[in-house]
């Protein structure tokens, strides 16, 4: 029976189960915006799909060349962090005490006339009142150069808490760094090493590199105290026990200078590994180089003479005693390097106790780094020419590259640790070669970096911009940022004698030393993205406590005011005075600068920006706008036209495109000058943001294949470079094995020169300041009694939550709600405990609760959980009962304030078990306790 | 798995009410039961109430319950969907035969023979629903020979029980029933007992070896859960009963469900009159919360696959 | 309809081939799979109690992590798991409406929500907990195969993958004809040894996962180094005498 083209059975289907109609093509979107993701500092390009008004859906651009289509996990919760309930909406105004998060909320304009009245009267006064402090921004370029058009010395960013201690160690050794701003010869590399990285800046790019090296067949060796992450996906997992990474790579580096597998002609080409050290013990010149007089370092010529270590195919000794004209000894920095690692102590049989690492396993590794360094060498066919002009038909590359981020940096000897790893690839020859380690445009630089910061008494004015940039590099004990008596001119004490190679500055120092007005009291804290209440303090207790106190003279708070830029309700929120929320990521021009640190790789320059794709549904506006507004209505000199009208009427969007930090150098390299044709120096473009957006936000340079290695010592990337404005001067890139500045803070120590450090620094600096690198025990641990405290607690990065951030977003947070600590089965079996029990963690800064997991793939004495799930009842907009608040926990609390480099990782006493069979009932733990 | 009550009241209500309408249907065309319309209509409306009181509980536990007539479709292949075909389709020669047995006092001929056909589809009702559980090959403690027989069983139990207890209003001193419900209590208690001891003694093929197919690695455990919080799967799946309060309620379903009717039935049996109508009405309570307990352990005990990749080891 | 479809030779069985070897557990699967479905062919995918305790929502595809072996040989295995579209699908021959079904094209199982009661039997017939039940709705979902992208004009044809395929940044997670015996999907299936999920159960599932092929933590699954031998040798001279006396010839070149 047919009926209507069906029959019946079909119809009797149809009725109780109709075929369902599946649109497989449906419209995805009614427009598509290109711009940069910001769920995290990796500046992956992004396609928003707008439907119906609102965001459908964001991808990666597969143009881009930073995530090539990709998109993590953060990445694509885009929208619930753009529709999270703790967005800020209007400018806030405390009424009730700091911390009790009682606000009114004000319009735009009294909240700026606010600022600028209090800020104004600073400028006027004393600029350094003002401390302006930022954190996971991208728009360095144009707060710290705000800061100093304001007159500010005390500015900076978030690199201070991060890993300024391995961007230094990198900047004074290689004009260049691990952090963001080198990486792996991924295609290339056949041997590759990881130091304690678990997600780094790199996100995207290190997990598409690291599944490439896998395709290929390349050996990937992770050395963490914890294998999760890319380390579960490692070869092979050396489980160190934290923070003595620096005596495992110096062993390393005995191994392989015992056995002469080392690249003496690297050394001689690109290094000062021949430069000649003075050895005269108590001298003035003690450890410095032997110079001529243009400052020339000298070197030991094949006749036993003295010439010029700058001066093209100079043959020089390796080792050997020279006797300077006035009778002082000199030798080699090589000759110094071999005799101190080649000692017995660095032999893996004396370190492996200490790493936690079998001898065996340090031998090996050993030779296969020999093996694949000078087994397995690569030659590119690819004529290029060196620095002197010399042609070379290849370019020849050892495979071994190695990678390391915050579980070297992390650890108050992560300085010393960074050096011995560049010192191992060094040796090696592996740094911008293929299959090594290659320099992320901007990078190199010249070792270290020029500008030194500015921000001496004399270079502070009332009304006045200050003298230079407050960030930079100083190069000995002149360059300190101190008064004539040795005083710490700046809030932070960055290159002060407490921290003179603060390179980023010391954002972890800032809240204690403005309550305390140690070096000076300022009046107003102004800061900008950065959780400075809760994760990025340590001791966040302390940290809370002191943006409470109050003078108990005057009942006014210590640090009187304070200004906070944020999108949403975090922590540090409640402790402000004046709120200035912020759009969230896809409502705002951004602009990720050459200036700063861009989107460059190794191939060469990029930047990119953020473009509004959406418009803000509250009352909220772009931080960077309100900063350029605030600074016309200060009057700042580059804000401001001759005439006192605003320079950027239009925001930030103006800035961009038009503001120049020198002649022909702006926030982005790409479409410069009037018709767009230039590229990193030129004529402002009005028309340059259109470029960009019609070429997905993003401009890359690709550099020719002749550029693309040993750019340190390759004149025509030395040419391109300096055209391009990224280094001064066509001038070779010299490896710094030893590093000289460092000896003159030693020297100063040690009683020499006019600039000499107060008594209780001298025997620090003495010590640590050591032109070669060197390993201890990180500082918090020779603090602590190891009796008492022996395990060591640290922090690791999940991938899909970026510091504090995504506790607000719906779907991420429902992956990680709570943080448990991990424990080594063995060792939470010698304590007596169990998978989820609770446990005290104590350290000597505080104790706190954590619900313990165990497993077996972390370091026996080593605790670990999760960063920054835990946060601050009531903050980010969460309910009371919430997981973040109830169960999480924030290891920061047990962090004990500590300066130098980063800082240090608390370690805890054996944990007594707390039983909760209520709150925990769960069923497993009454079946076990029976 | 969950236990969740709309489901377990279904299954022991409309079981013990297909279980009643199976003897009623079996017994009156046989001329064993009183030919009274008074008993054909209490007795066939207890089952009638039981066994839609069970059907609709079962929708409630429904997402969207003003479908559920969608349900009847697929008995092809679903057994529940045949469960829910067959439970109505029970009704239609279970209305004749009750409308001839209530109305016109016949038990026989031709009301007899849809008596026997209402039987026969509440005895495949029944082991429909017991096919539901053991058709699912994902969770072992229901996937086994014994899910069928307990539902049967334990179906038949309720249903003598009540007969004895109904049939005490017009039978003066029954015999035949108080003796089968016994050993129907019997029965169903050793059917039940060989299904612990079977769900105690084995374990699902399935492991969290098998389950990530990383076993050949060495010991698998779960270090991470996908999301700290409970969802879906492990609401409804990841129920998880302490080994105490397990052996608890086998206790008490021993005693309520088995112990205490068959003893109440021997009493019942061998007294008369009141004494032994409230012994029969006490093993009717009794087994009610027993099989009320039993069901909810059925649900309790019963351990899914997904588990495996939520941390457990073994289902 | 509840039936599975009839099988025949060269049938179409989209799927998808996850390498357990690249996974390192970034999630970023499970959230594009969300945030495409939630506006695609079953959305939404809600979610519960969004912003306080016990969150939950509808995921078509999770993470989990495992630890495999013991004490230092330990492995961290991380493992992402979606709908397997079974052969033998379960999940829908015991649905009782026809909502749950497979299709005959491609072999995709899906659930057409306006037939979908809620019973959540099929949740209970899926062994690997590939099915999503939406309390708001009162109707299950699962993943789609990315139905609404694998033929979607709309998409330039790279484009037109699983969202979770898309966005791998390990590129650990591959699409395609698991039955057509060569198919990029089948050939590296079989070249890894890529396996099913509890076979033993006889669902058959299209998916497939390729085993971790990393070493044991000291590298004992890589041929040892053919230097440290040589290594060996050098130390031994070397240390005879000082060992500087080996470079004093030796002269470096600028
Ligand atoms: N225990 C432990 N502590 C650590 C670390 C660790 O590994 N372990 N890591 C350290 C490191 S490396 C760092 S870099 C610091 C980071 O520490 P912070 O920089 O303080 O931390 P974030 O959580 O990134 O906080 C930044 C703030 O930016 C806000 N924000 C997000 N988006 C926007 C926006 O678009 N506009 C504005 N105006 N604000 C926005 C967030 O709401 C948040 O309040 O933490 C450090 N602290
Ligand atoms: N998803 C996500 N990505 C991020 C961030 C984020 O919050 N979330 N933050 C960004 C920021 S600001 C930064 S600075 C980078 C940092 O990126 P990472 O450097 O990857 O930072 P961590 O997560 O702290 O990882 C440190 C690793 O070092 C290990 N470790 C600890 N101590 C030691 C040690 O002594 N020796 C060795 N060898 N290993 C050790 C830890 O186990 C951990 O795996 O990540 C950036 N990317
Ligand atoms: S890595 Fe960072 S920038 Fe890239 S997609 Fe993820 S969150 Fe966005
Ligand atoms: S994985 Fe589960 S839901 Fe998917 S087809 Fe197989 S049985 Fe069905
Ligand atoms: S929940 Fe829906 S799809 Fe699943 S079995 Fe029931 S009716 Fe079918
Ligand atoms: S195929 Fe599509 S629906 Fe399925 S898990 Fe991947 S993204 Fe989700
Ligand atoms: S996106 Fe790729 S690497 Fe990340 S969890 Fe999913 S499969 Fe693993
Ligand atoms: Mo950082």
């Amino acid at each position: 029976m047919v009926m209507g083209g069906m029959n019946f059975r079909e119809r009797w289907h149809d009725y109780w189960s109709p075929k369902e109609a599946v649109d497989t093509s449906p419209r995805i979107s009614d427009e598509v915006k290109y711009t940069t993701c910001y769920m995290c500092a990796c500046r992956c390009g992004i396609k928003v799909h707008l439907k119906d008004g609102g965001i459908r859906f964001i991808e990666g651009n597969p143009n881009h060349p930073v995530n090539r289509g990709v998109i993590c996990g953060k990445g694509a919760s885009g929208i619930m962090q753009h529709y999270s309930p703790a967005r800020l909406s209007k400018p806030l105004m405390r009424v009730g005490e700091r911390g009790s998060g009682e606000f009114r909320e004000i319009e735009w304009d009294e909240a700026i006339a606010t600022a600028v009245d209090w800020l104004s009267k600073i400028r006027a006064e004393d600029p350094r009142k003002l401390a302006f402090f930022t954190g996971r921004d991208q728009s360095q370029s144009l707060t710290g150069f705000w800061a100093t058009q304001f007159g500010t010395p005390n500015f900076a960013a978030h690199g201070g808490f991060c890993s300024v201690n391995m961007a230094a160690a990198g900047m004074y050794t290689l004009g260049g760094s691990f952090w963001e701003f080198g990486e792996p010869d991924w295609e290339r590399t056949r041997l590759f090493l990881m130091f304690g990285v678990a997600e780094d800046h790199d996100s995207n790019p290190i997990k598409l590199a690291l599944s490439g090296l896998r395709r290929r067949g390349a050996k990937f060796i992770s050395i963490n105290p914890v294998r999760t992450g890319y380390s579960a996906i490692a070869d092979e997992w050396i489980g160190i026990r934290p923070g003595t990474d620096g005596l495992f790579v110096l062993s390393l580096v005995h191994q392989l200078l015992r056995a002469d597998k080392i690249d003496l002609d690297y050394l001689g080409r690109y290094t000062n590994a021949a430069w000649l050290v003075i050895q005269a013990p108590g001298t003035a010149d003690d450890g410095l180089f032997v110079r001529n007089e243009a400052g020339e370092p000298l070197v030991l010529d094949a006749a036993g003479g003295l010439a010029s270590g700058k001066q093209a195919g100079v043959e020089a000794r390796v080792v050997g005693d020279a006797t300077l004209p006035d009778g002082r000894r000199a030798v080699p920095v090589f000759q110094l390097i071999a005799e101190r690692y080649l000692d017995p102590r660095y032999a893996p049989e004396n370190v492996a106790p200490m790493c936690g690492i079998p001898a065996e396993t340090i031998r090996r590794i050993a030779g296969e780094i020999a093996a694949t360094a000078f087994g397995e060498q690569i030659e590119i066919p690819v004529t290029w020419t060196d620095w002197a002009g010399r042609e070379h038909k290849t370019m020849r590359g050892r495979p071994v590259s190695i990678h390391a981020m915050r579980g070297i940096s992390a650890h108050s000897n992560g300085f010393q640790t960074c050096r011995a790893l560049h010192l191992l690839q060094i040796l090696l020859g592996t740094i911008d070669v293929p299959g090594g380690w290659r320099y992320k445009s901007p990078y190199p630089k010249p070792a270290p970096p020029g500008p030194k910061p500015a921000g001496k008494p004399g270079q502070v004015a009332p009304g006045t911009p200050l003298a230079g940039a407050p960030l930079g590099y100083v190069l000995s004990p002149e360059d300190l940022i101190v008064d004539d008596a040795g005083r710490p001119q700046r809030i932070d004490k960055a290159f002060s004698w407490e921290a003179p190679i603060a390179a980023h500055g010391l954002m972890h120092m800032l809240i204690r030393n403005a309550a305390n007005g140690d070096p000076y009291p300022i009046d107003t804290l102004f800061m900008y993205m950065a959780n400075m209440a809760w994760n990025s303090a340590m001791n966040t207790t302390e940290t809370m406590r002191l943006l409470t106190d109050k003078d108990p003279a005057t009942g006014e708070y210590k640090i009187p005011r304070i200004i906070y830029s944020d999108a949403y309700y975090s922590e540090t929120v409640a402790y402000a005075d004046l709120i200035l929320p912020d759009t969230t990521y896809l409502e705002r021009w951004d602009c990720i600068s050459l200036l700063d640190r861009p989107i460059g790789g190794p191939d060469g320059p990029g930047d990119s920006i953020r473009q509004p794709v959406i418009a803000p549904d509250r009352d909220v506006r772009p931080f960077q706008d309100v900063l350029i507004e605030m600074g016309a209505r200060l009057g700042l000199p580059a804000f401001v036209t001759p005439d006192g009208a605003p320079r950027y009427p239009g925001g930030y969007k103006d800035y961009i495109a038009l503001h120049e930090r020198t002649p022909g150098i702006g926030p982005l390299a790409g479409w410069r000058g009037a018709d767009g044709d230039a590229h990193g120096k030129g004529a402002p473009n009005p028309r340059q943001l259109e470029r960009y957006i019609a070429n997905g936000c993003f401009w890359k340079f690709e550099l020719p294949p002749e550029q693309l290695f040993f750019k340190h010592a390759n004149k025509a990337y030395l040419g391109t470079a300096t055209t391009m404005g990224l280094i001064p001067a066509p001038e070779p890139i010299v490896l710094q094995l030893y590093v000289e500045p460092l000896q003159r803070f030693r020297l100063a120590a040690q009683g020499r020169g006019a600039m000499q450090p107060p008594d209780k620094d001298r025997a620090r600096i003495e010590t640590y300041f050591d032109p070669l690198p060197f390993w201890y025990a990180p500082f918090e641990e020779t603090r602590a009694d190891p009796g008492g405290f022996p395990l060591h607690a640290i922090t690791q990065r999940p991938m899909q939550m970026y510091h504090s951030w995504h506790s607000q977003n719906a779907w991420l947070r429902q992956i990680l709600g709570q943080n448990r600590l991990f424990m080594n089965r063995v060792t939470a079996r010698a304590l007596g405990l169990g998978d989820d029990d609770w446990v005290w963690v104590s350290s000597q800064a505080g104790r706190i609760e954590a619900q313990l997991k165990l497993m077996d793939g972390v370091n026996p004495n080593t605790v670990w959980t999760w960063n920054a799930i835990g946060k601050r009842a009531g903050a980010w907009n969460l309910a009371a009962d919430s997981p973040e608040f109830t169960k999480g926990f924030l290891l920061n609390h047990l962090i004990g304030g500590f300066r130098a480099f980063g800082h240090p990782r608390s370690i805890a006493p054996p944990p007594e078990t707390l039983r909760y069979g209520a709150r925990f009932g769960g069923d497993e733990q009454q079946d076990a306790a029976e | 798995m969950h236990p969740t009550f709309s489901i377990v009241f279904f299954t022991t209500a409309s079981g013990a009410g297909f279980a009643l309408l199976f003897l009623l249907g079996l017994a009156a065309p046989l001329g064993l039961l009183p030919e009274s319309s008074g008993f054909g209509f209490v007795a066939l409306a207890t089952a009638f109430v039981l066994a839609t009181a069970g059907l609709v509980s079962s929708v409630f536990h429904l997402g969207r319950p003003e479908r559920a007539w969608r349900a009847f479709s697929q008995w092809r292949s679903s057994w529940l969907s045949r469960e829910g075909v067959m439970s109505v389709m029970t009704f239609v020669p279970a209305a004749i035969f009750a409308i001839g047995w209530i109305f016109f006092g016949v038990t026989d001929g031709v009301i007899g023979l849809f008596g026997f056909l209402a039987a026969i589809c509440a005895a495949v009702t029944i082991a429909c629903t017991g096919m539901i559980y053991a058709s699912l090959k994902p969770i072992h403690q229901w996937h086994n020979r014994w899910v069928v027989p307990n539902y049967f069983t334990l179906g038949l139990m309720a249903g003598f029980l009540l007969l004895d207890l109904i049939i005490r209003f017009w039978t003066v001193r029954p015999v035949g029933t108080p003796l089968l419900a016994l050993l129907a209590v019997l029965a169903a208690w050793w059917s039940k007992e060989a299904y612990w001891r079977f769900i105690d003694t084995t374990s699902a093929p399935s492991n969290v070896a098998s389950a990530t197919a990383l076993g050949s690695r060495g010991r698998v455990r779960m270090l991470e859960p996908p999301h700290t919080q409970d969802n879906y799967l492990l609401q409804e799946m990841g129920f998880h009963i302490a080994r105490k309060h397990k052996t608890r309620l086998r206790l008490i379903a021993r005693i309520t469900a088995f112990v205490l009717p068959a003893l109440l039935c021997l009493i019942a049996l061998i007294g008369s009159g009141t004494v032994a109508a409230i012994a029969a009405a006490l093993a009717v309570l009794s087994a009610a919360v027993g099989l009320v307990t039993e069901r909810w352990l059925f649900f309790a005990e019963a351990k899914h696959t997904v588990m495996l990749y939520y941390g457990a080891d073994a289902v | 309809m509840t039936d599975l479809p009839p099988t025949y030779p060269g049938q179409k069985k989209l799927g998808l081939v996850i390498d357990l070897d690249l996974c390192v557990g970034c999630h970023a699967c499970a959230t594009a799979c969300k945030e495409w479905n939630t506006g695609g062919h079953m959305a939404p995918l809600p979610d519960f109690n969004a912003y306080g305790d016990g969150a939950w929502g509808v995921w078509f595809n999770r993470i989990h992590s495992f630890e495999d072996g013991e004490g230092e040989r330990a492995c961290t295995v991380h493992f992402p798991k979606s709908c397997l579209h079974c052969e033998d699908a379960a999940c829908v021959t015991v649905c009782p409406t026809g909502a749950s079904y497979k299709r005959v094209e491609d072999g995709i199982v899906l659930v057409n929500e306006s037939l979908c009661i809620g019973c959540k039997l099929c949740s209970w017939a899926c062994p690997y907990g590939a099915r999503e039940f939406d309390a708001d709705e009162g109707v299950m979902k699962k993943c789609t195969l990315c139905i609404d992208r694998i033929y979607n004009d709309n998409l330039a044809p790279q484009e037109r993958q699983p969202a979770c395929v898309m966005v791998c940044p390990t590129k650990a997670r591959f699409f395609g004809d698991l039955g057509d015996p060569n198919s990029a999907v089948s050939e590296l299936v079989a070249a890894r040894a890529g396996t099913d999920l509890m076979p033993e159960l006889g669902y058959r599932p299209v998916n497939k996962y390729l085993p971790p092929r990393r070493g044991r933590p000291h590298g004992e699954d890589r041929e040892a180094a053919p230097l440290s031998a040589v290594i060996a040798e050098a130390q031994n001279e070397a240390d005879a005498a000082n060992p500087l006396l080996r470079w004093v010839d030796r002269l470096l070149s600028r």
